[in-house]
């Protein structure tokens, strides 16, 4: 069980409260988390990654276990705390606004 | 017994707000989609109860939300908008060409008879359209595959298709603008297009009397004159009487006619509205007097309609799609600034009353008269 946290709004639009935890099929990998995440909620679909592009929006980001994976390539392995369940992925917005 | 529905797009939500016949008491509803930008919500004329929503964030991108239930109730439809093929370049601002990248849903007109039916006019500009009431979006893509098409240019708010009118006597008409493209006209439904910028006069691109490159602000029409428009360029107010063929300026004793929203009474085609706004480096009123300006001989001779509204100390700007009217004996008009306000009048703009003061930037007001 992964859990992946996310920011207020798509868990809004998600209807979701808390952090939302996905059965990832093969490698959890960062692309097969988005991937189980989307198919899930198909709401959220083109929120985090552009529909065509499947690259990330620029104003997020994927952090877990204190590190970025933001510009890791989607196929690389997440830590194991993370593919375990003890850590979430988070997906965090730029803080803007002044 | 008959009502009024207003629905205010603004920076950080939608509100709908609603009053009876009379339009002294007014509920208010919202925010809708809390912390979103909602830049345009419109009603199907075909069924009030269908609403439809553009939702956007510079984080999360572009939602249409749907709702059944004139509001009470919503759910988000498709959000996927694809160039149609190769999406090719316009111009960038420093004039080299740049790739066509969407970024918004401007403005959604539904279809005047099929409430599943309805158009989304985006940045970078190109006009798509859903037959299954929002779940997927296509292109039409005759519009911005008109030759001009690589020439286009982005005005200051971007590349934007943000005007859309449908002609109520001919299914197959409707007319587009773009920023800063100009007025485009289709007759085969948007299979093709065609400019419609003839008479229309802009200083500062290199050829002031260009097929493309002119800012058209807004259009609007009266539904029982389909043939004759009106305009609010960047600076100009232009009419024309020959459904955009050629075009001739109204602006006449306006103090400024530089400005964004222009919209026509109810029942009398000849009576129109307009906001003037001091320049484009200064958005906001003349003198600090927000003035909606009248003329009930279709342009040229002005008069401000001051009942009500401040005139002293007031720096709002009244954006391109702020401005709507009702159709009850007694045609209400409606505009929201970007201070917050809506403003309401209830007698074709004889006296105001503010409906609300305090919300945030307000990107749009659209109408619905319940009868």
């Amino acid at each position: 069980m992964i859990r992946v946290e996310l920011p207020a709004h798509l868990r809004t639009l998600a209807r979701v409260d808390g952090v939302v935890e996905l059965d990832v099929e093969g490698p959890a990998t960062l692309r097969a988390v988005l991937d189980a995440l989307d198919a899930r909620y198909p709401v959220l679909r083109g929120t985090i990654r552009d529909h065509v592009t499947l690259q990330r929006r620029p104003f997020l980001r994927f952090f877990a276990c204190q590190e970025d994976f933001s510009h890791e390539p989607p196929d690389t392995p997440l830590p194991d705390a993370v593919i375990t369940g003890t850590k979430p992925l988070l997906v965090v917005g730029a803080m803007a606004g002044g | 017994m008959s009502g009024v529905r207003v629905l205010v797009g603004t920076r950080k939500g939608a509100f709908v707000l609603t009053s009876d016949g009379k339009r002294e008491q007014w509920e208010v509803s919202g925010p809708h989609f809390a912390g979103w930008e909602i830049y345009h919500v419109k009603g199907s004329p075909a069924d009030p109860n269908r609403l439809y929503a553009s939702q956007s964030s510079g984080w999360f991108g572009q939602l249409i939300q749907r709702s059944s239930d004139a509001g009470k109730t919503w759910e988000p439809v498709g959000n996927q908008f694809v160039y149609d093929g190769v999406p090719g370049t316009h111009q960038w601002y420093d004039g080299t060409p740049h790739p066509w990248e969407f970024a918004r849903v401007w403005h959604l007109e539904p279809s005047l008879t099929d409430p599943d039916t309805v158009y989304a006019g985006v940045q970078d500009a190109a006009l798509f359209r859903s037959t299954d009431a929002g779940q997927s979006w296509h292109e039409l893509p005759g519009l911005r595959g008109h030759g001009s098409g690589p020439h286009w240019q982005p005005g200051a708010g971007g590349l934007c298709l943000h005007t859309i009118v449908l002609d109520p006597t001919d299914p197959k008409r409707m007319f587009v603008a773009i920023s800063a493209a100009g007025a485009f006209r289709t007759d085969d439904s948007g299979g093709t297009w065609r400019p419609i910028n003839r008479g229309l006069k802009s200083q500062g691109i290199p050829d002031p009397n260009a097929e493309v490159g002119h800012c058209v602000h807004r259009i609007a029409m009266h539904p029982s004159r389909p043939g004759v428009l009106f305009m609010q360029k960047h600076w100009d107010v232009m009419r024309s009487d020959d459904a955009g063929d050629t075009w001739h300026e109204v602006s006449g004793n306006l103090p400024t006619d530089f400005g964004f929203a222009i919209d026509v009474h109810a029942h009398e085609p000849e009576t129109i509205y307009v906001v003037p706004i001091k320049s484009d480096s200064e958005h906001f009123p003349p003198d600090g007097r927000l003035r909606v300006y009248r003329s009930r001989a279709g342009g040229g001779e002005w008069e401000a309609l001051t009942n009500g509204l401040p005139q002293r100390d007031c720096y709002v700007n009244v954006l391109r799609d702020a401005m709507a009217v009702d159709t009850l004996d007694s045609c209400g008009i409606y505009f929201g600034t970007t201070g917050g306000q809506v403003y309401g009048s209830p007698d074709a703009g004889d006296s105001w009353r503010p409906i609300v003061r305090d919300l945030p930037p307000v990107l749009s007001v659209e109408v619905q008269t319940l009868r």
